[in-house]
């Protein structure tokens, strides 16, 4: 059931985009289409939700303080945070590089659509965002991987809306300045406005 | 061989020679003025936004942002300019993040040993300088084909124009979301007490507004387009 609630608070009310502002690159820059939003927006829950346990399972069995005392009691005060950074990002790149390849083989129209994205994905703000908060909130590994789906269909939903409403705004006459990039920021900002009405539902 | 044809030689190396570059020639100078408005990583390129507008609540976290950033953007650029020519190029992404990753671990590490209370405040978002795109930005697009000390220079005048904006935004949101300047209250000193904090700018709703308004201005001035 914790899990359930997880994967809602992700989704409304701790949205990766509208609450802390993760991932903002790739969701200013890939919303001009709705299917090409689409494709980036499953990349995004996909690898969310391989990499978050993933990385739960490597700082729970060996970087956290005393997680090394299996070794015998000399490796029982070792603590290996702050190596948390590295090797988050190493297996995020790595999982990224492995995730594009088994596509590639099992289903070539998915990796045709989802291609190019992909390798962006490595940088993404939000996929080592959700690792570094996992650690943060102390969840078990269920919770964390439900944080990370969740927090992939929060991306998800707010990329697709926000192309959708950028499809419809080709028709309207923008003052020349604030075409684009200053316009969408102001669209993003009353979107979260929106959103906020989801605050203060207890789960 | 005779001493003329030595002489004869060295003038011959001085003129193969290209003439030195002065430290700050007109060539290097754009490296560092063109990312503080024309070709901003921030309002013109569409890069780091993501980490920039968490911390801008208030100015003092901002600053100590700003300052990890131009830190790490410019010793990435002089690692990677350095190693440019012996990276595998197939691999280059992964060396990249390693050694910014390395980099932020540095500055996290510092934070952590004193400035606790500013590491608490910033707390994941350290870590998220890793990913912040204008860093990869500029390794993939600068320092991989340029010399160290122009690499230094462009890694400068982008981490500049990048703190700018957010000490800009900051400065907004702070004083309109909690009547302050560097935590000194404003409003107070000049004997408006009553003055109404604006929530909307301490949440993240203000810092979209406030940067899209800035974009606004700037491209106006600027006369930057953006094509449908």
């Amino acid at each position: 059931m914790e899990s359930i609630n997880i994967i809602i608070k992700g989704i409304f009310i701790e949205n990766m985009i509208f609450a802390y502002f993760l991932g903002m690159c790739s969701f200013l820059a890939v919303s001009k289409k709705v299917s090409t939003a689409f494709g980036l927006g499953m990349a995004v829950i996909f690898v969310l939700t391989i990499t978050v346990p993933l990385n739960w399972l490597i700082q729970e069995n060996i970087l956290k303080e005393g997680a090394l005392a299996f070794l015998g009691s000399n490796f029982e005060t070792i603590d290996l945070t702050f190596m948390q950074f590295i090797v988050f990002i190493a297996v995020i790149a790595a999982m990224v590089q492995l995730v594009e390849m088994i596509i590639e083989k099992i289903s070539p129209a998915l990796y045709g659509s989802l291609g190019i994205f992909l390798p962006l994905i490595a940088v993404n703000c939000a996929i080592l965002g959700s690792s570094l908060f996992m650690v943060q909130r102390d969840y078990t590994i269920v919770e964390a991987t439900a944080f990370g789906f969740g927090s992939g269909s929060g991306f998800f939903f707010a990329i697709i809306a926000l192309a959708a409403i950028r499809e419809k705004l080709k028709y309207s006459n923008v003052p020349d300045g604030l075409r684009g990039l200053g316009l969408t920021m102001i669209i993003t900002g009353l979107m979260g406005l929106a959103f906020k009405s989801f605050i203060g539902i207890v789960l | 061989m005779s001493e003329e044809t030595l002489v004869q030689e060295e003038s011959a190396v001085e003129i193969l020679k290209e003439p030195s570059e002065p430290l700050l020639s007109k060539r290097r100078k754009k490296f560092l003025s063109d990312p503080l408005n024309e070709d901003n990583p921030i309002t013109v390129q569409v890069l780091g936004i993501c980490s920039a507008l968490a911390v801008t609540i208030k100015l003092e976290p901002t600053l100590t942002m700003s300052i990890a950033v131009v830190f790490v953007i410019v010793f990435a650029n002089l690692i990677i300019s350095l190693i440019r020519n012996i990276i595998p190029n197939r691999i280059r992404i992964i060396v990249q993040l390693a050694v910014v990753a390395a980099l932020v671990t540095l500055v996290s590490e510092f934070l952590k040993a004193y400035y606790y209370d500013m590491f608490k405040v910033l707390g994941a978002y350290v870590g998220l300088i890793i990913t912040n795109c204008i860093v990869m930005g500029r390794l993939e697009a600068f320092a991989m084909a340029n010399k160290p000390y122009d690499s230094i220079l462009d890694g400068l005048g982008s981490g500049f124009g990048y703190a700018w904006i957010i000490l800009t935004v900051a400065f907004f949101r702070e004083l309109f979301g909690s009547g302050s300047v560097f935590d000194f209250k404003v409003f107070e000193a000049i004997g408006w007490s009553s003055f109404t904090t604006n929530g909307m700018m301490v949440d993240s709703i203000g810092a979209f507004m406030i940067l899209g308004v800035l974009i606004w201005i700037q491209r106006t001035k600027t006369g930057y387009v953006e094509s449908h």
